[in-house]
């Protein structure tokens, strides 16, 4: 299998990505925004058909978007009391969006397949660098804020309390997941990104009982979803994408169902 | 004196909350804000904490101070994933070296938590929750430490093993304790002294000879 470069690239790619998202995940799920990352990758969607109808690279397109969305919809879904209905609102605006460039950018629909289900094979050395690149920033990112975002997202109350700035370090995680959704939608789609950042932090929840523990863990099954879903897809040449939504699903079921279990009967 | 309150007034939206409120606290008092739900305590302790600006007036801490604060509520439900152990360290950076380390124990065992460190917080009991709490303040050393309602939702038997830890800070740590509570009973059976916060006025004096008859 390695044998081909593009598996190659695809899995060093990959796991960049899983670490990734691995980690931006635990804070995700802590600060309960499995919601936001859901529309941020809609917005990502709509970024990626901008750019396709600009002729430039769809995640650069996918960057600006993200980025200016999560910091617009995080700001709203802060301060708004209607939330949900706000972020519905804007989701709906993007997908509107997305759908109107890719129609008039005259492109094929494999490309709009492309964003929204991933195709991670197709990635080149170039691509590799650049999810490489992004991915670090991203980690760099977390790390310079790693202390405030910990206290921030699992103790949000008694880090107010003890004068953590607390907007900062939200404006700070929003861009950093932004990024995580434009590096993580190149492997499963802008469609399926939410996958990586939220299953295996969810699994890891039940699983450590630190927030170091939880991220190793939510990296660990990150990157169990992406490597085994690119070997059985490049064995049974169906889609990567769906392995890796049917193994993050596997792992999380069986996580939640092994605590119930543990700790309700 | 740790602590001077000068004419301070709070209004929201030309309600007035409380007027021209005057009090001093000495280093190593033990003192208990009481009064009604409703008065303002909290917000007299989210202004001495920087969390609220006052309409008028100041206050002001000794230069030593180090300031611990317990707040009134905290989101922790039952799926809430971190040990009692990993929230108590939640100040302290992801990688923790020997110092800290022993340190988060050091304060564990202050509260008698040592022996449950690794059962998670949404597992907790309501008393240990609160004891988990007081021991995340603690991490810092402080010389004073502010309790906003911390028995507010315990039994009988938690409100007692917190109330004696606190009194236990104050008189082996000579900590200055402000504690805020409705429970008057409670208030008389541990504190020493008392600011009673009532119709946006307060008083000040020994807890032995409070008279106030709010409950």
């Amino acid at each position: 299998m390695f044998a081909f470069s593009f598996m190659r690239y695809a899995f060093f790619a990959s796991t960049f990505i899983a670490i990734t998202c691995g980690v931006v995940g635990v804070y995700v799920v802590a600060r309960s925004y499995s919601f936001l990352a859901h529309t941020l990758s809609e917005i990502g969607f709509a970024g990626a058909a901008f750019a396709v109808f600009l002729g430039v690279e769809p995640l650069w397109g996918m960057l600006l978007f993200t980025l200016l969305g999560s910091v617009s919809v995080g700001e709203l879904s802060l301060h708004s009391d209607q939330k949900e209905s706000s972020i519905s609102a804007i989701s709906a605006l993007f997908i509107g969006l997305g759908v109107l460039f890719l129609a008039i950018s005259n492109s094929n629909s494999r490309y709009a397949t492309s964003i929204l289900f991933g195709s991670i094979i197709g990635v080149d050395r170039e691509g590799v660098l650049r999810l490489v690149v992004l991915s670090v920033i991203v980690l760099l990112l977390l790390g310079l804020v790693q202390r405030q975002l910990n206290f921030d997202s699992f103790d949000h109350i008694g880090a107010i309390a003890r004068g953590v700035k607390t907007g900062w370090v939200s404006f700070v995680f929003l861009i950093a997941l932004a990024m995580a959704v434009s590096i993580g939608s190149q492997i499963v789609g802008s469609l399926l990104v939410f996958i990586l950042l939220t299953l295996p932090a969810s699994s890891a929840r039940y699983l450590g009982k630190s927030i170091l523990a939880m991220i190793l863990w939510s990296v660990g099954i990150a990157l169990i979803g992406v490597w085994l879903g690119l070997y059985l897809g490049f064995i049974t040449n169906w889609p990567v994408t769906f392995f890796i939504a049917m193994i993050e699903v596997a792992i999380y079921l069986t996580t939640y169902f092994t605590h119930l279990v543990r700790h309700k009967l | 004196m740790i602590l001077e309150v000068t004419n301070l007034t709070m209004k929201f939206d030309n309600k007035e909350i409380f007027k021209d409120l005057n009090f001093k606290l000495e280093a190593g008092s033990m003192t208990t804000l009481l009064g009604p739900n409703g008065t303002g305590k909290t917000t007299l302790i989210n202004i001495l904490m920087n969390l609220l600006s006052p309409t008028s007036g100041s206050f002001k801490f000794a230069d030593n101070v180090k300031l611990g604060y317990v707040p009134q509520f905290r989101n922790i439900d039952v799926e809430y994933p971190l040990s009692i152990k990993s929230f108590v360290g939640l100040n302290a950076p992801t990688f923790k070296n020997k110092q800290v380390r022993a340190d988060i124990q050091q304060e564990l065992e202050e509260v008698n938590l040592s022996a449950i460190q690794n059962t998670r917080m949404g597992e907790a009991s309501g008393g240990q929750k609160q004891r988990a709490y007081l021991a995340q303040a603690l991490l810092d050393k402080p010389n004073m430490i502010i309790l906003d309602e911390a028995t507010a939702s315990l039994d009988p038997v938690a409100k007692e093993e917190l109330m004696q830890l606190i009194q236990h800070l104050n008189q082996k740590h000579q900590m200055t304790v402000l504690f805020v509570t409705h429970d008057l009973p409670l208030a008389k059976k541990y504190m020493k002294e008392y600011l009673y916060l009532n119709h946006g006025r307060i008083e000040q004096g020994k807890m032995s000879e409070f008279e106030g008859d709010y409950e």
